[in-house]
């Protein structure tokens, strides 16, 4: 038989560390599963490797990537079991969480399971984004963190959020003068947002930072073009220009390397698989697992914390992360109630002062509809069977409701990435296309298992 | 298309993309190194032959697949460089298990 944990975390980001070190403390068996080599999820990702070795990476970083390192280093000290290399592919009672590691299936078991998986950018279809060249801002983030890797040529950065500016700003730490961002966050944001910021002023340090972000971009120099009415990319077998509309005129911009980004949202396919229940949330235009203050999940013995949970950023994710391992240690009887509040008060107190930035940054960078659900029907859609934003329209005119019928006439979604890359879109696109609420819509039926595996994987899980 | 930092000297790891020798720093991933060996396109889909290149560098858009050590579709970015791998693009790399 193999050993059963109390508690099982899936990712080693802020939540998934921070949820393990808690659990610990509080003597639960804690396992946690990470798909990375090393602690730290994408944001403080490598964080060991680059503060030992390479301190100008670290400076080109910048202070709240240098931060993480405390976290991780509290995180390896914890009796936490921590399994880096790991994928989880399926998690079903009373199985257990099976994942692969080293080319080999495996299984472990537990009595509570948190899913802690974090966040990806959200799908930015635009006009020729599957050219190579085209990536995420956060990949180029990776390429930096992880093999000190920078763009090279003609780097222009497009979409909205603060990733974006912070991206822009590494970059130039790294000597790396990006051509232009182009803004495509919706026009009237500012004015939306204005109302916001005096709750904003109030989170630690955020409005402060993002403005010395924007103001230092200014000062050298770097062109912000605002408001602006499209983007297409064009190229051959890579990206050439970016053609950005605006003020009813096209202009060209020559590119090598185009990083996009319009938020993020939660890395959320192992919830749906588990057919937990998710909701729409139109502030962060996505869909989040229904949880309460705990992260207890619409299924009793599963919780999530950190941004799968919904966006709310590391220091947030933090505290989740602390809250779902208390919950857990109720749970299992190790803590009463009265000492699980009482442990809980200083978490609560901070991610409620962490919080109060996302209204503000949810109204600033809240991505245009035409870059959410493209407006010209050529554009891709489904990155793996190349279905377009017109074939997922023509579906809707046939009387298809939602994404799980329009699978019968067009294969979007049904790719390797199981619909990571088009599923909101879609959900978008069909919201737009009968004029109905997103939430109405609904999202892919998500089966296990969640990550191809190899057929040689399975046969070796070892079933006892 | 990217070039590593000045600072990323020191030991190196070497992999073989097509044949051609690559030196990457520790802990880069296969992605990393198609990225700094200027390796893009990396693949072409398997519908249209259109060119494709990694797109997130950490697992959900599966456009990195290429063949590592004999072993076709891994994707790139979630394998760690190491010395001796041989990476090849494939020239049609189809959507792993087609259901
Ligand atoms: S680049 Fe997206 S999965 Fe590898």
């Amino acid at each position: 038989m193999s050993e059963c944990y109390d508690f099982a975390i899936i990712g080693a980001g802020p939540a998934g560390m921070a949820a393990a070190i808690t659990a610990a403390e509080l003597g639960l068996r804690t396992a946690v599963l990470d798909e990375q080599e090393a602690p730290g999820g994408q944001i403080y990702r490598a964080i060991e490797r680059v503060t030992q070795n390479h301190p100008r990476r670290l400076a080109i970083l910048g202070d709240d990537y240098a931060a993480g390192l405390a976290l991780v280093r509290a995180f390896r000290a914890c009796s936490a079991d921590y399994l880096p290399g790991s994928t989880v592919w399926q998690v079903e009672q009373p199985l257990g969480i099976l994942y692969s590691a080293r080319g080999k299936s495996r299984r472990l078991r537990s009595r509570r399971t948190l899913i802690a998986t974090g966040a990806m950018e959200r799908p930015m279809p635009l006009a020729g984004w599957t050219l190579p060249g085209v990536m995420t801002a956060g990949a180029a983030q990776i390429a930096l963190k992880s093999a000190g890797a920078v763009p090279q040529g003609r780097v222009v950065l497009v979409g909205c959020g603060p990733l974006l500016l912070l991206l822009a700003w590494q970059l130039l730490q790294a000597d790396v003068r990006v051509c232009a961002i182009v803004d495509t966050s919706t026009s009237g944001a500012r004015r939306r947002a204005a109302r916001h910021l005096p709750s904003a002023l109030m989170a630690p340090g955020h409005v402060g930072k993002g403005l010395r972000y924007i103001r230092m971009l200014r000062e050298a120099g770097i062109p912000m073009l605002n408001h602006v009415e499209n983007v297409q990319l064009n190229g051959k077998e890579r990206v050439q220009e970016v053609v950005v509309t605006h003020g009813g005129k096209d202009e060209r911009l020559g590119a090598d390397v185009v990083l996009l980004h319009q938020g993020l949202v939660p890395n959320a396919n192992l919830g749906w698989a588990l057919r937990c229940e998710h909701g729409w949330n139109e502030a962060q235009r996505c869909f989040v697992p229904r949880t309460d203050a705990w992260g207890l999940a619409s299924l009793d013995e599963f919780q999530f914390a950190g941004d799968c949970a919904g966006i709310g950023g590391a220091h947030a994710a933090e505290q989740t992360g602390r809250l779902a391992a208390l919950e857990a240690a109720h749970r299992l009887a190790r803590i009463d109630r009265a000492e699980r509040d009482a442990r809980a008060r200083a978490p609560l107190g901070a991610l409620r002062r962490h919080r109060r930035i996302r209204p503000l940054l949810e109204a600033l960078y809240r991505p245009g509809d035409r870059y959410v659900a493209p407006e010209q029907d050529d554009v891709i859609v489904c990155r793996c069977e190349e279905a377009s934003a017109g074939d997922i329209r023509r579906t809707v005119a046939l009387g298809c409701p939602g994404p799980n019928q329009m699978k019968a006439f067009v294969r979007c979604g049904m790719g390797p990435c199981q619909g990571r890359m088009c599923g909101l879109t879609v959900t978008e696109l069909m919201a737009a296309a009968r004029n109905v609420a997103p939430g109405d819509i609904g999202y892919y039926r998500i089966r296990p298992p969640i990550k191809p595996l190899a057929l040689g994987e399975l046969a070796a899980l070892e079933l006892e | 298309m990217f070039a590593s930092l000045p600072d990323a000297a020191g030991p190196q790891v070497a992999v073989t993309v097509d044949g051609k020798t690559v030196a990457v720093p520790p802990g880069a991933s296969v992605a990393a190194a198609l990225l700094l060996a200027g390796a893009v396109p990396s693949r072409t889909t398997a519908v249209s032959a259109a060119p494709r290149a990694p797109y997130c560098m950490m697992g959900v858009c599966f456009e990195c697949l290429v063949e590592i050590d004999g072993v076709a579709e891994r994707q790139a970015c979630m394998v760690t460089a190491a010395e001796g791998m041989r990476v090849r693009r494939t020239p049609r790399s189809s959507s792993i298990e087609r259901s």
